[in-house]
């Protein structure tokens, strides 16, 4: 493993909801290295997008609330002022936004809309701008780069412009990356393109990327470290093998066990009970899970779950996987063996 | 006797243009897609976005209108009944939307939602109805009490259960899903899912499944059929077209599906690559010159491949 390029320490992001403010991140600490990619899983409304955005500094920050720190080249992002934020923002970190299609700039070249990030952060001449630009297209597996370059996006696939919105995210060689859900908008085919060609450019260019998704099948192909998230926390967090080979966290064995893909067909999913719960009615004692796994007896959960190392480097909060089955499961058995 | 058969369906778009903006050409959305559902299966249509899944199901049910072909129900022609006749029939084939968001209406409640079709096909007394309504909502899991209130106050689970009963009042014989689960979660989706398939056998229901994630495709449906630029490329069942797949395009589109292995993930992307490679080399033999697919051909008592 290389060297740490984002430590998040401690973060907590809080929302203004009726003048209270709720925590959708809840202290969450996570270090991405040098070439490295770490996904954050977790289902809509557990914070992995407020982290992300945290990260970013992309919340309104009237009605947000931020503690903690995001160490990021020797400096906390989160007491930065805009303006120095903006010198970091698009250079040394790009983001890869979720949706091609609302992501560019429908009055822009896509030519004109790589270039901007380069007119802010770096002194190149036009030609040397332009073959830059030209550059990136064919890295980012677009062939006929010139005739793309003069094109607006509406003239363009899905596939292809997601493959732009990369090619901005990488215009001035960032060192760390972050893709919110990058394939979730496009068809399977696509998909396996477009992950083919992130892991392609995670091997050129050697920067870290935080991968955010809800699919684990993506987190199968993509990561080295999986953190899973569950109302603004997280739960486990391991290498990726680690994790699928031996999950241990009573959500991440629930969501293993409700795919499709993992099941033999016709037999049943496994369905977690109960729903998600929203930022302002959680309870914030104890564990979190809980309320989803009744059949799990009070005594096995923390007072107040922490991060316990399972094995090294697999971390997993409260104390309830330790004796967590499911409820079909004959109570007491001491494996659980997934297929 | 199959409960539908499809043959050679035809859905075009006319596309205007020019002088007094006369017909200058088609969109072929369904080209000439023909199977057959058996009675309590589940056939899963599948394919990426643009290549016809859904207008098929829109048409079968009657929410396009088909270009050419028939489509048998039960022995009668849906595309030529007209008026009450196929009035008789729509009562026999529901749907169930993709997203259960837009799917409902938001100022009605619960009540007038699911007897929305009870009002249009059958005379009962407002006592009935909402007995009936009381009895559904149970079935799919909501409580009874919640008939008065909004789709607004539900979980995404929730509306597409409800989307479900409205599906289910009229005692249907068929139901098209379209994409039912894909606008969820994954824990809401396994309880979609789980739920479909019970009462699947307690309804006796066929299903129509139209879908483009290939995972639950395989989990759902006996039968499926691959659908390109509005043709069938491969028919099969689930076990034929997964394990056995013949079409090159067929085999890009489960190479495609995410490999839920971590040590597995390089063989993946090799097996894409090599796909890609014979994509280039092989493109004549899968398809014509107008880069469309060929007829069906049998290769055993199940399987159908579109191969020269």
């Amino acid at each position: 493993m290389g060297n740490p390029v984002l430590e998040i320490a401690n973060l907590r992001t809080s929302f203004s909801i009726k003048g209270n403010y709720h925590a959708a991140v809840d202290d969450v600490s996570l270090t991405v290295h040098e070439n490295e990619v770490v996904a954050i899983v977790g289902e809509s409304g557990c914070g992995k997008s407020a982290l992300a955005l945290s990260v970013m500094g992309l919340h309104n920050l009237k009605t947000t609330k931020l503690e903690g720190q995001v160490n990021f080249k020797g400096q906390n992002l989160l007491n930065l002022p805009v303006s120095k934020l903006n010198k970091v923002r698009g250079r040394d970190v790009g983001m890869i936004f979720q949706d091609p299609m609302t992501a560019l700039n429908p009055l822009a070249t896509v030519g004109r809309q790589i270039e901007e990030p380069m007119d802010y952060h770096m002194k190149l001449s036009r030609g040397a701008k332009k073959k830059r630009v030209l550059d990136l297209l064919r890295r980012v597996g677009i062939k006929n780069e010139q005739r793309v370059f003069k094109q607006y996006p509406h003239e363009l696939s899905g596939g292809m412009r997601q493959r732009i919105v990369i090619a901005i995210a990488l215009a001035c060689d960032p060192v760390l990356l972050i893709a919110d859900e990058p394939t979730t908008a496009l068809d399977v085919t696509i998909q396996a393109q477009i992950m083919d060609l992130m892991k392609d450019l995670q091997n050129q260019i050697k920067s870290g990327i935080i991968l955010i998704t809800h699919d684990l099948g993506v987190v199968a192909e993509m990561a080295d470290r999986v953190a899973v998230m569950y109302a603004g926390e997280i739960v486990e967090i391991a290498e990726v093998r680690e994790l699928f080979a031996n999950p241990l966290h009573p959500y991440t064995r629930s969501l293993l066990n409700s795919i499709p893909a993992n099941m033999k067909a016709k037999e049943k999913l496994h369905v977690i009970e109960g729903i998600v719960p929203s930022i302002q009615n959680l309870d914030r004692t104890g564990c979190r899970f809980a309320p989803r796994i009744k059949w799990i007896a009070e005594e096995e959960h923390e007072m107040n779950p922490q991060l316990h190392e399972a094995e090294p480097g697999h971390f997993v909060r409260c104390s309830c996987y330790k004796n967590f089955h499911f409820p079909e499961e004959r109570v007491g058995a001491e494996t659980y063996v997934t297929t | 006797m199959s409960l539908l058969k499809v043959n050679k369906l035809k859905v075009h778009y006319p596309i205007r243009g020019g002088f007094l903006r006369r017909v200058v050409d088609q969109v072929r959305a369904v080209d000439g897609v023909s199977f057959e559902l058996e009675p309590g299966e589940t056939y899963g249509l599948v394919g990426e976005s643009g290549c016809g899944k859904t207008t098929t199901g829109r048409a079968i049910i009657g929410l396009n209108k088909a270009t050419e072909g028939e489509m048998l129900f039960e022995g009668n022609d849906l595309a030529k009944l007209r008026g009450s006749d196929r009035r008789q029939h729509t009562k026999d084939i529901q749907m169930i939307f993709q997203d259960p968001y837009s799917s409902l209406n938001v100022r009605k409640n619960v009540l007038n939602i699911i007897s929305e079709p009870l009002r249009n096909f059958e005379r009962m007394s407002p006592g009935e109805e909402l007995k009936r309504v009381q009895t559904l909502i149970e079935r799919v899991g909501l409580n009874p009490e919640s008939i008065y209130k909004y789709p607004h106050q539900f979980s995404g689970g929730q509306r597409q259960r409800i989307g479900i009963a409205r599906a289910l009042t009229l005692n249907p014989k068929l139901i098209i899903a379209d994409e039912p689960v894909s606008a969820l979660d994954v824990s809401v989706q396994a309880q979609v899912l789980n739920f479909m398939q019970e009462i699947q056998k307690e309804f006796n229901l066929t299903y129509l499944f139209i879908s483009h994630d290939l995972g639950i495709i395989q989990h759902m449906c006996d039968r499926i059929g691959i659908m390109y630029k509005g043709r069938f490329v491969e028919e099969g069942t689930a076990a034929d077209v997964y394990n056995n797949p013949q079409h090159l395009y067929t085999k890009r589109l489960i190479a495609a599906i995410p490999e839920m292995n971590p040590e597995k993930r390089f063989e993946k992307t090799h097996l894409r690559q090599s796909i890609n490679e014979a994509y280039r080399t092989d493109y004549d033999s899968y398809f014509d010159k107008d880069g469309r697919m060929f007829d069906l051909k049998r290769v055993s008592d199940t399987h159908s491949v579109a191969l020269q």
